[in-house]
């Protein structure tokens, strides 16, 4: 299972790239993986405001509809167009396909974040379980 | 997964990768490299499936055949000697008690194939029923191990593996006896994926070797592992019911479309009858359809919507992997069941607009 380096993850398995007040938000390769064949992303719209834990959009496999929580408070300022015609991207990288970017409302929310090593340890732990 | 039982295919499916969930209590894999692709595989090529998990009853006895016939909605008398029924065992009220088939293997030896999810609750049933009559009853299931083996190659892939001339058995027939490598198996040509293929009934301590020699045979023919995902698309887009979705104890076969398999007007009773004339003479306040959105995607349960009035409800939806369209079927109204008729389906927050269509997504590929 890749763990790409330099970006915050959620238990539910979204990552977080941070630039500046904007974090792009993404689902880890272990999401993607369990998911199976993406066939259809439901993008937020832009300037769409969301609490911490709010289902950011939805991420449809052939199988079923998974949501995507955002993990950070924050106002929707761009979404991935690209994924509309090309859903599958998200399978084939799922840390260069980024979902949405928020601005975000509090950075102090980042500490809830765990980073790469992190991360990892907790997709070993939820394996040995 | 713990109290998750395992059919002896288990630690192939491991081996060749499967994505193993809890299925019905069985740990059994959703996929081994991904639906579609399995999915293409069957309506293409071929493809293998580990049904070990669905249940056998078989009843034996005088009456087996007058037993079947008040137990299930189809008529059962029809049958010959080989020949398969598919229909559904119903409750006093109309109501599904599952959907099964109906193996006449002899004249006084019946067997029925049933869903894993409802074994215990349907050998209850039938054990209950069967009291009435001169036979016995016994639940097989765990003597049984079941592969599918489905597509339009499945033929010509199964062929290199036994004597017996697989063009002999037709559709909806079986042969017992079939030797398969040396292996003994009751062999059917049905199927669970609107395509042309077979149902192999062998013994669990076989079916493993079983499934490597059809794995081997089909290769170069494109034939793959599948799992039990592109099952469940295959089924659905050749309008096949799954229990639980379609219908369930409390949704009738007439509801969910399926009156064809329900024979009103032969002079046998059957469990059911009577609530089933009643609810055809009343007429049925709702009824399944078939739909397509041009967004978004329904699933099983997503509720269905005139504006701010919920009509029914997503019984199976998904986007087609044949079709590439998003399609399902709704349990609604009657006055929403015309073609063409238009209502939204509720996913997520949003109501999104639908269309009535014909609920034969694909054509069935069968070789009758």
């Amino acid at each position: 299972m890749k763990v790409a380096k330099g970006l915050l993850y959620t238990k539910d398995h979204e990552w977080v790239r941070v630039e500046g007040n904007k974090a792009y938000i993404g689902i880890s390769d272990f999401a993607q993986e369990a998911m199976g064949d993406i066939v259809y992303v439901e993008l937020p719209e832009i300037d769409e405001e969301f609490e911490q834990e709010d289902t950011l959009c939805a991420i449809e496999s052939v199988k079923a509809a998974n949501d995507i929580f955002l993990p950070l408070t924050g106002k929707v300022v761009e979404v991935n167009e690209a994924l509309e015609e090309e859903p599958e991207a998200v399978n084939e990288d799922p840390y260069k396909n980024w979902i949405a970017c928020v601005e975000m409302a509090d950075e102090s929310q980042l500490k809830d974040l765990m980073n790469a090593v992190a991360y990892e340890e907790f997709l070993a732990e939820a394996e040995e379980e | 997964m713990e109290n998750v039982k395992r059919t002896p295919l288990y630690e192939l499916h491991e081996e060749l990768g499967g994505k193993i969930v809890d299925f019905a209590g069985w740990a059994l894999p959703i996929q081994y490299t991904g639906i579609s692709q399995e999915h293409h595989a069957v309506r293409k090529q071929a493809g293998l499936f580990d049904v070990s998990h669905m249940g056998e009853v078989l009843v034996t006895g005088k009456e087996a055949l007058a037993f079947a016939q008040y137990l299930v909605t189809n008529d059962v008398s029809t049958l010959s000697d080989t020949q398969i029924l598919y229909g559904m065992m119903c409750n006093e009220s109309g109501g599904v008690v599952d959907d099964l088939l109906v193996y006449r293997l002899a004249q006084e030896r019946v067997l029925l194939v049933i869903n894993a999810s409802n074994v215990d609750k349907d050998f209850a049933w039938i054990s209950e029923k069967a009291k009435a009559f001169d036979i016995e009853v016994e639940n097989q299931s765990d003597q049984t191990a079941q592969l599918a083996i489905q597509g339009p190659l499945g033929e010509e892939i199964l062929q290199t593996l036994t004597e017996v001339d697989l063009k002999k058995i037709a559709f909806f027939h079986c042969q017992e006896g079939v030797t398969i490598k040396g292996r003994e198996c009751l062999v059917s040509r049905t199927g669970y994926t609107g395509e042309d293929g077979f149902e192999i009934y062998c013994k669990p301590e076989e079916a493993t070797d079983l499934a490597r020699l059809i794995l081997e045979a089909g290769k170069e023919k494109g034939l793959i592992p599948c799992g039990l995902g592109c099952r469940d698309t295959l089924r659905f887009e050749a309008c096949l019911p799954l229990y639980g979705n379609e219908f369930d104890d409390s949704i009738t076969p007439l509801e969910a479309g399926f009156s064809f398999f329900v024979k009103l007007d032969t002079e046998d009773d059957f469990i059911g009858k009577a609530a089933l004339n009643k609810q055809k003479e009343e007429g049925l306040t709702r009824r399944l359809v078939g739909f397509e959105m041009a967004k978004g995607i329904s699933r099983h349960g997503y509720p269905v919507m005139d504006g701010d009035r919920e009509i029914g409800f997503v019984t199976t939806g998904y986007k087609s992997p044949t079709l590439g369209k998003s399609i399902g079927f709704a349990i609604v109204e009657m006055a929403y069941t015309e073609m063409g008729s238009e209502f939204e389906i509720k996913v997520r927050k949003k109501q999104l607009p639908a269309r009535v269509v014909s609920k034969r997504f694909y054509r069935k590929n069968y070789k009758k």
